[in-house]
């Protein structure tokens, strides 16, 4: 039998190197890499769907005010929180997410579901000075973001690199055909690449979501973004313990 | 004494760890003031100003960034470079290389720092720097392991110190981590926004697979490196236990990969993962205090110092409260505990027992003890050191006394029932009654703060007064050579 000494590895570069790789890679391995291989990690559900132009560039701005630093968008199965906040959040409903935005901290309430709980005008006058609505708020004033025109210059630029990394927004016909079976026509009319410009300005202009019509503000598209937040699936559809399986 | 420190500034590459020292100094005057900043908006709102630069959602990743990478950064390039160099008793491999990660790494967090005001940022907690500051560090990091290993290989001794193994740990995971955590296409060449290779629940898992291992290796191991020199070095004795530390290095760097998913308990990731990370934590407690007995019991036989020596009294408190973040660590890793513990302040304070109690304490103690050996003179006020000393304390526990209250009711105000079964609080009911402690907190972080503007200034004298001693010398010296006639010799 060989006598191990640790005097080996202590006097040989080489392979305390190696042996130190091996110790750290073993545990991101097994816990990272079957989550892309166990079906089951992301429910089949109806209703979720790539954003829309505006709700991605809402969905940026999101990102840009590091607002996912004090709001989760993480439901827990809790009965504390089903009541607060509603059904528990589904792996499936952050499948298009590039990257996630569960969250660390509720300094500010969770907001996986907030989409249509407010009007867009409480939503708007809010997110200018949240104390007029909510007096204990400790939230900082975003007023410029009512102020500033949004950017659209690289919507399709934008959509095309998530489109690389996976999110079926179409290019070609084959593409959107694709899409109108997967989320019928009007979504996948929504989520094609050549006409993003036309329907970022369609749906900021129909949805008047800063209340004015005169211009597409950041407002705009951080309002739509927030509005569609857990809106996505149905779940009058399923039974209750329709989704425990998969936890 | 002169002509030692004359030899050994020629074997040794010092002045690439004094660059770092000064470095950490300032990095950690701005940190700490971000820090206190935002805390402040936190309890007092009206500071965010309406100033989008300095809203809190942008300025807390400048705080994060300045006090990981900026301050700790530079201290653990500081140390490492230092200890490497001392404990292989060679110069480091390449001085052009060193200096390229001094300058490269500074740019990386000043650069990171202002394109998060400007709202440039990956959202991702600890990784929020976009692609072209990734791909810097990624070159920059390359470059330290380089420099690290190549030094090794010039040793001349055989063995290789275990302060040097926690080192080459930390530099390899930091790797791995960086890498597979910013994965993502840009928008273009020409834009500094990208998106994330995954999405959801595989992306949620690697984050804080990466950002555990942040805390893990960047802010455990590479500082227990620190540890394992500056400790025996003060006290004057060995390392209690070599087999100890053998165990619980490779116990560490096992088992730490494993535990990321605890950030992420009830969530949407399957349950296996998490249930794996919550045993695994548990285990972790283990090589944890392992490192911190190994540590403490180091002082066995001359305790007595810490009665008379702020400095030793630095590195064991750091020891203590890396011991107590430890156990508090697999505590809230367990399901029940984190159900009440997620998403509350009791993370803020558990994080900041680590960072304030465990990595600046330490840093503190190591830099005053490595300061005045690089500048070859004595610390400016040794009173000072002390004083600094109780600041510090003081401000870690009001922090962590203010959080432990704030997050525990956080928790049980969140779920708590009325007689009829309806939530008996609002949400923002829970946000006004954090109210007092957010002001405590800012206090505690005023405290640890003045503590740090103290060793700035000391540090500075200590400085500017090794350079008054060097000019006394060298005036002697060619005072003496005038009257021994070798003057224009």
């Amino acid at each position: 039998m060989f006598n191990f000494k640790h005097e080996w590895i202590e006097t040989n570069v080489g392979l305390l190197l190696v042996l130190v790789m091996l110790a750290i890679s073993i545990g991101g391995l097994v816990e990272i890499a079957p989550l892309f291989l166990i079906k089951n990690t992301v429910e089949k559900v109806d209703g979720v769907r790539p954003y829309t132009p505006l709700e991605l560039r809402g969905r940026d701005i999101y990102q840009r005010e590091g607002c996912y630093l004090c709001h989760s968008q993480m439901i827990r199965p809790f009965r504390d929180e089903a009541l607060r906040y509603g059904h528990y959040s589904l792996a499936a409903e952050s499948e298009y997410d590039h990257p996630f935005q569960w969250g660390s901290k509720r300094t500010g309430p969770d907001l996986a579901r907030v989409g249509k709980k407010y009007s867009n005008e409480w939503q708007v006058a809010h997110l200018t000075s949240p104390r007029s609505m909510v007096p204990e708020s400790v939230m900082p004033n975003f007023p410029w973001l009512e102020k500033n025109e949004l950017n659209i210059s690289d919507i399709k630029e934008r959509m095309e690199a998530l489109r690389k990394v996976g999110v079926p927004y179409s290019l070609t016909k084959s593409e959107y055909q694709a899409n109108v079976k997967q989320f019928g026509a009007a979504t996948a009319e929504m989520l094609s690449i050549p006409d993003a410009r036309k329907n970022l300005i369609a749906q900021a202009e129909s949805g008047n979501y800063d209340g004015d019509p005169s211009r597409i503000t950041e407002m705009d598209a951080l309002v739509a973004y927030l509005q569609v937040l857990g809106t996505m699936v149905d779940f009058s559809k399923y039974d209750d313990d329709a989704f425990v399986k998969y936890r | 004494m002169a002509v030692t420190a004359l030899s050994s500034t020629e074997q040794y590459n010092f002045d690439i760890v004094k660059k770092f020292s000064i470095m950490t100094m300032v990095w950690g005057v701005i940190a700490m003031t971000a820090g206190v900043y935002i805390a402040s908006e936190l309890a007092w709102p009206f500071l965010n100003f309406d100033i989008p630069y300095i809203t809190f959602g942008r300025l807390r990743p400048v705080h994060t960034t300045s006090a990981i990478f900026g301050f700790g950064g530079s201290a653990l390039f500081a140390t490492s470079y230092y200890i490497v160099q001392r404990t292989c008793q060679s110069r480091l491999f390449s001085d052009g290389m060193a200096s390229f990660t001094f300058w490269g790494w500074q740019a990386i967090v000043v650069l990171a720092d202002i394109s998060y005001m400007l709202g440039h940022t990956q959202s991702r907690e600890y990784a929020e720097m976009e692609w072209p500051i990734d791909i810097l560090i990624e070159i920059v990091w390359v470059t330290y392991l380089a420099v690290f290993v190549g030094t090794i290989m010039r040793r001349k001794q055989p063995h290789i110190y275990v302060a040097n193994w926690f080192f080459l740990s930390f530099i390899l995971a930091t790797a791995l981590l960086h890498t597979f955590n910013n994965l993502a296409v840009p928008v273009s060449l020409f834009s500094m926004k990208s998106y994330s290779l995954f999405s959801g629940v595989q992306d949620a898992m690697t984050e804080w697979w990466y950002g555990h291992n942040a805390v893990g290796f960047f802010l455990t191991a590479a500082f227990l490196g620190m540890m394992y020199y500056f400790v025996p070095k003060q006290a004057g004795r060995p390392i209690y236990s070599y087999r100890l530390s053998i165990v619980h290095f490779w116990a560490l760097s096992f088992l730490y990969m494993w535990v990321g998913a605890h950030h992420l308990h009830w969530t949407a990731l399957p349950d296996w993962t998490s249930t794996l990370a919550a045993t695994f934590s548990i285990m972790l407690l283990l090589p944890s205090w392992g490192g911190m007995i190994n540590g403490i019991m180091t002082l066995s036989g001359a305790w007595d110092k810490l009665r008379t020596d702020p400095i030793m009294r630095f590195l064991i408190v750091a020891l203590s409260f890396y011991g107590m973040a430890t156990f508090e660590g697999p505590l809230l890793a367990l399901k029940d505990v984190n159900a009440l513990s997620h998403y509350t302040d009791w993370t803020v304070g558990h994080v900041h027992s680590g960072t304030l109690g465990w990595v600046s304490m330490i840093t503190f103690g190591s830099m005053y003890h490595m300061i005045p050996k690089l500048w070859d003179t004595k610390i400016w006020s040794q009173k000072l050191v002390g004083i600094h000393f109780w600041f510090a304390s003081i401000g870690v526990l009001l922090y962590i006394t203010a959080m432990w209250i704030s997050g525990i009711l956080q928790g049980l105000m969140w779920r708590a029932f009325d007689q009829y079964g309806n939530l008996q609080y609002s949400f923002v009911e829970s946000v006004a009654a954090m109210h007092p402690f957010y002001a405590m907190r800012a206090i505690g972080g005023m405290f640890f703060l003045t503590g740090m503007v103290m060793m700035f200034v000391n540090v500075a004298m200590t400085i500017r007064q090794a350079r008054g001693e060097a000019a006394e010398l060298e005036a002697k010296m060619s005072a003496k050579m005038v009257k021994s006639g070798m003057a224009g010799a």
